[in-house]
């Protein structure tokens, strides 16, 4: 807290606060408000008499049962759970055991290495997608969820690895070399010490991975094509924008329904996300 | 219950050699204690012997197997370790448990070994808690506990009580003394405290540079150190050194510095074989050293400035200076003094020591 006089706490700390609360909250308020307004009050001009831009008298359920009945946005959110969780577990697995590897193992280049594995992490999705379409193609893969399940690990394997490199370097070596005079092997020091000590940090590096894989919109635009395939970003903007048709009611409406699952993972997990990012470690 | 036996044992980390030729017997159920400035190589000797750490060259023998190959699992060694290192996401119980479930123990066995531990420790509240809800006191004790329910063949110390304050580490001192007593094992210790050193260890080896400087009993280091450097390091307050000329005069040997002039005893000036003009350091300990009375031979007395007085209750220290050697000397709490007064101190002479100036060796 700033310590002073009471214009130094509003001029310090209350005042940047609102708006930074404000700047961060008002587009999800936007988007649940135009989500429950009908489309007569959403296309009216903004000079008109009883024109509310912040609020709605009449709110309706018309665009959310439109995504449902007149879209396959069901079979969207289904898709881009099972792409998303199914590729956030085999970044994980592999991140894991990469991290440890670099952070203990003691092998020739593992700093370089790290870095290298990082550097892969910087290279532009808009680069990689062209090569990667050559390789989606001659596996068969093109409009299956494998060809996002496979590809996605491609940016989160790194992420992952450099997050839990970074996490196991913070645990005291002692804890492990305890548990190896103590009668474990490496492996099991890994299993039964190290991971359960580092849950934070890998439970942050798998919302995040999570996350990444929820929203991402290059390859899903690319290699996935029949509607029935599609993932929620990609199947929300191809088919509710109709040339320069914006739909806002039901885009809105896909938009907040396709953060819930998102927002429900973060809440569960926020206090292990925020001791794992700022890597406390008790001893 | 075993031996560990230590012969040329190397250790170099790229080219920087840090554990030099250290030959050491530790027998059966003795306490052995390295100590030694940061650096000296006592903590890499110990996680060599724990397997921690790979050997350059050399041998490490535990009860009389070769243990260079065998892994830190298959030791049967236990080892404290400095922070502890207790596993955070257990419980005390389970935290000494994992060494007896790593090594299949049967479950009625595993809770009577911990009960019996907890009892010895006194830690049979804190079974449940975890690590984070500990005092350093009580998390100290888990870590021993840990360490006495593998009924290991060695124990092994890591600095354990250096996070302690400083009443708790005494004691810790004196209870881990006692846990020695009572379980007879085989254990080495490490420190850089040499009080800690002192009161514990049945032996101590001192270290210094990845050098062993010498091995003895506690009182046999601190009577009878075999160089300046055991000298200086064992003892506190510190022994007093000066920069002395060795000559010889009136069939006696004289040691001389500014404003000191001391004429060496018998067996000490039979063992010096230099000549005239030749350089040592001379060394004598705060409580060798009194205010001179009319019974003390004028050559072993000098006079001194005092420049600080510390008064500790039992004892007086006094920080003395004569020409450019200074001294401290424990003197009588009845001693009444005051700053800049002029006194003269004279030395017991059974008791100073001389070291050669050159390879810093006792003479």
């Amino acid at each position: 807290m700033i310590e002073g006089a009471l214009w130094r706490k509003w001029v310090f700390y209350n005042i940047p606060l609102i708006l930074f609360v404000f700047v961060l909250l008002f587009p999800f308020y936007w988007m649940i408000i135009t989500t429950f307004r009908p489309d007569g009050e959403l296309y009216k001009p903004w000079n008109a008499v009883s024109y509310q831009p912040f609020w709605t008298n009449n709110p309706t359920l018309e665009h959310i049962k439109y995504l449902f009945e007149e879209t396959s946005f069901a079979r969207w959110m289904f898709n881009t759970m099972f792409i998303a969780l199914v590729s956030t577990i085999i970044s994980l697995f592999c991140g894991v055991l990469a991290g440890y590897a670099l952070a203990r193992l003691n092998f020739p280049w593992a700093g370089s290495l790290g870095t290298v594995i990082f550097v892969t992490y910087l290279v532009p999705q808009t680069l990689l997608f062209i090569p990667l379409a050559q390789i989606i193609r001659n596996f068969e893969l093109g409009d299956t969820p494998w060809s996002l399940i496979l590809t996605y690990p491609t940016f989160l394997i790194p992420f992952c690895t450099w997050l839990m490199m970074g996490y196991f370097k913070a645990i005291p070596k002692e804890l492990e070399e305890c548990a190896r005079i103590d009668g474990a092997s490496r492996w099991k020091a890994m299993v039964y010490i190290v991971i359960p000590v580092a849950v934070p940090g890998i439970l942050s590096s798998g919302i995040i991975a999570f996350t990444l894989s929820w929203n991402e919109f290059i390859y899903a635009l690319v290699f996935l094509s029949s509607p029935d395939q599609k993932t929620v970003p990609v199947g929300v903007t191809s088919e509710l924008i109709r040339g320069d048709v914006f739909f806002w009611g039901p885009l809105m409406a896909g938009a907040l329904l396709g953060s819930i699952p998102v927002a429900i993972v973060y809440s569960f997990f926020v206090e292990h996300y925020v001791s794992g990012l700022t890597g406390s470690v008790k001893g | 219950m075993a031996e560990v036996i230590v012969r040329k044992l190397n250790k170099k980390f790229d080219s920087n050699h840090v554990v030099k030729d250290v030959d050491l017997h530790i027998r059966d159920k003795e306490f052995v204690v390295f100590v030694g400035p940061s650096g000296c190589g006592k903590t890499t000797t110990l996680r060599m012997i724990a397997g921690l750490e790979a050997i350059t060259s050399g041998d490490i023998l535990i009860g009389n197997t070769v243990v260079n190959q065998v892994p830190p699992m298959d030791r049967d060694i236990a080892m404290v370790f400095q922070n502890y290192a207790l596993y955070p996401h257990m419980s005390v119980a389970s935290n000494m448990a994992f060494g007896l479930k790593m090594r299949k123990f049967e479950k009625p066995e595993i809770e009577k070994r911990i009960k019996r531990a907890a009892e010895i420790l006194g830690i049979g509240e804190l079974l449940h808690r975890k690590p984070r809800q500990l005092s350093g006191g009580q998390r100290q004790r888990v870590a021993l506990g840990r360490a006495i329910v593998r009924d290991p063949k060695v124990f092994l110390f890591d600095e354990p009580l250096s996070n302690l304050d400083a009443k708790l580490r005494v004691q810790m001192r004196v209870e881990l003394k006692k846990l020695h007593e009572r379980l007879a094992v085989t254990s080495i210790y490490v420190t850089h405290d040499q009080v800690e050193a002192m009161t514990l260890g049945d032996r101590v080896v001192v270290m210094k540079d990845g050098v062993v400087q010498q091995v003895g009993e506690p009182l046999e280091l601190y009577n009878t150190p075999a160089n300046r450097f055991v000298a200086g390091f064992i003892g506190s307050p510190a022994m007093n050194f000066a920069d002395v000329t060795l000559s010889g005069s009136n069939g006696k040997l004289w040691a001389e510095a500014p404003g000191l002039k001391i004429g060496l005893p018998e067996p000490l000036a039979g063992r010096f074989k230099g000549g005239n003009g030749a350089k040592a350091t001379m060394g004598v300990r705060p409580e060798d050293l009194h205010v001179a009375g009319p019974a003390d031979p004028a050559e072993l007395c000098f006079e001194v400035e005092v420049e600080v007085i510390e008064q500790l209750g039992s004892e007086i220290l006094l920080d003395t200076r004569a020409g450019n050697s200074t001294f401290v000397a424990s003197v009588e709490p009845t001693l009444r003094t005051k700053l800049h007064d002029r006194l003269k101190l004279a030395i017991n002479p059974n008791r100073l020591h001389l070291f050669d100036a050159e390879t810093e060796a006792v003479i």
